[in-house]
């Protein structure tokens, strides 16, 4: 019993101290952003293989989505009678929702992933304490350029995702549903108001930070070898997943509230 | 001058350093010998202020390293310069640009003279010509000798040398040697330097310093060290299996 106890008290202890070092983390990149010197060719090599060469997969992953969403939406709204709701419900569902989630998803997974094996590379073989006796700050240097690269292109790429979504659904509708293509463009955008991108956008900024500072923190915390560096990338990337789909809810109930 | 009082350190219930105290004098060449595992890699770590002790302080200069803010610290080891038991070169940069890589950061140095300091650093090492490989390119014994130019290229006051002799032919080893007494001699460099080599640690030493069981066994000049009446260092310097230290 007592055995039990020890180890619960442990277990919650050990998860404190993650949640102290990722916040400590995100405290001190906030910080290290404002300090010059500012690093622009890192940051656009970083914006390169963050937003760039996300774009495929992107791509892909929200047509099919716009598509799915839309002959999804047709199975119930033919009943009724109502398919040229079929456009607002795929604008609506993406822009507020899908976009910004599944780009963050995305995003997780691929660059999230590869943050966390380079960086985790970097601790196991000294090269983080390496750059430390060369009097650099990894977080400064290592850190700052992701974080920024992450919250710049995390939200065009939801942008792109968005429109991607709505070309999928545009596509379902007109040539398959045979909506006509133009009050099909005209339901699509009606019902957007400036709150719906919006909410979208802050979101996936959101989910930015979080896929940065979880997948960098995993990083520096890395022991052990290759093996280590396969266990952190998981970890990384599952927390990412978790704390991403845990954000969406909460701020999608706030923002229920806060702009009904 | 550098002054280590009652360093400890543990990592678990493995505890590394006990009560460690060592001096090492300015300009002084100061060799440490002790068993594979036995914490000297973590010893030089502290001392950079890369690992924070249990108990215990490091003084250098008169200032506290266990104690510095991360700024202080950076300062410091400006004058600093560490060869790392791995090397632990930056893998996604070129050799020109690891060897660089302090120059870059902190100084304003225009790029071609940065370019002439390096090759004046690989020469030294004898690794002329190779500023445009990638670390992946290079032998184990080359990225030795660049980390070895990194850690001396922004002249340094301290270097501290993990095993710099480690996985380098003998000829090659000597000119380390060579170069680390031609530093110490010119440049009026404190060295420390970590080695199982005990050729090489006769040859550069000015003190020779033994680890054992997380404490400074015994210290002295080359010849004490050699002539030694205790039968651990005995044991170590001769290489005997046989002897006091047994435990794996
Ligand atoms: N980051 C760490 N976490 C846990 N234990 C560590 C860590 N670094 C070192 N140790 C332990 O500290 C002890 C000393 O390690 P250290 O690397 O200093 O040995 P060493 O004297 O340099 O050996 P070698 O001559 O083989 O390089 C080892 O038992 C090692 O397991
Ligand atoms: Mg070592």
């Amino acid at each position: 019993m007592q055995n039990i106890i020890t180890r619960l008290g442990q277990k919650s202890l050990n998860f404190f101290i993650y949640i102290g070092g990722v916040f400590n983390l995100l405290v001190g990149t906030f910080f290290q952003v404002f300090i010059p010197p500012f690093r622009r060719k890192e940051l656009f090599v970083q914006m390169y293989r963050v937003g760039v060469l996300s774009l495929p997969i992107v791509f892909l992953v929200s047509l099919f989505t716009g598509m799915v969403l839309a002959l999804q939406s047709a199975y119930q709204l033919t009943k009724m009678n109502a398919q040229i709701y079929i456009s607002s419900l795929v604008a609506l569902s993406m822009v507020r929702e899908l976009g910004p989630v599944l780009t963050a998803l995305v995003v997780a997974g691929r660059v999230g992933a590869s943050i966390t094996a380079e960086l985790g590379t970097m601790k196991v073989t000294e090269q983080i304490d390496a750059l430390g006796t060369l009097a650099v700050n990894p977080v400064k240097y290592l850190v700052v350029p992701r974080f920024l690269a992450l919250c710049i292109m995390l939200p065009l790429l939801t942008v792109y995702a968005d429109f991607i979504g709505i070309v999928g659904g545009y596509l379902i509708g007109v040539y398959k549903l045979l909506i006509g293509s133009t009050i099909y463009v005209k339901m699509t955008f009606d019902p957007l108001e400036f709150k719906d991108v919006f909410t979208g956008l802050f979101k996936s900024f959101v989910f930015a930070a979080i896929i940065c500072i979880v997948s960098c923190y995993e990083g520096f915390r890395t022991e052990g070898g290759a093996e280590g560096v396969g266990k952190a990338t998981t970890f990384s990337v599952v927390t990412s997943f978790i704390l991403i789909i845990a954000a969406d809810c909460l701020f999608t109930a706030l923002f229920y509230f806060v702009f009904p | 001058m550098i002054e280590i009082i009652n360093l400890s350190r543990s990592f678990g219930d493995n505890k590394v350093l006990q009560n460690l105290n060592l001096t090492v004098n300015s300009g002084e060449v100061m060799v440490i010998i002790g068993r594979s595992g036995c914490g000297k890699s973590v010893l030089l770590k502290h001392i950079i202020g890369l690992l924070k002790p249990d108990f215990g302080q490091i003084i250098i200069e008169g200032e506290d390293v266990t104690k510095m803010e991360d700024k202080e610290l950076d300062q410091l080891r400006l004058s600093f310069g560490m060869l790392f038991q791995g090397a632990a070169l930056f893998d996604s940069m070129t050799v020109c640009e690891n060897v660089g890589f302090a120059l870059k950061e902190h100084t304003d140095m225009p790029e071609y003279q940065i370019r002439e300091k390096v090759a004046r650093a690989l020469e030294l090492v004898g690794l002329k010509g190779i500023e445009s490989l990638m670390p992946v390119e290079l032998s184990g014994g080359m990225k030795k000798r660049v980390g070895l130019a990194r850690a001396i290229c922004n002249n340094p006051k301290i270097v501290l040398y993990d095993e710099p002799t480690t996985g380098v032919d003998p000829i090659m080893a000597d000119a380390i040697n060579e170069l680390i007494i031609d530093l110490n001699h010119k440049l009026k460099v404190t060295s420390i330097v970590v080695t199982h080599d005990m050729v090489s640690a006769y040859k550069i030493a000015d003190r020779i310093a033994m680890l054992y069981n997380g404490k400074i066994v015994e210290v002295g000049p080359v010849d004490d060290i050699r002539n030694t009446e205790d039968p651990l260092v005995r044991q170590f310097i001769t290489g005997a299996s046989k002897g006091p230290i047994t435990e794996n």
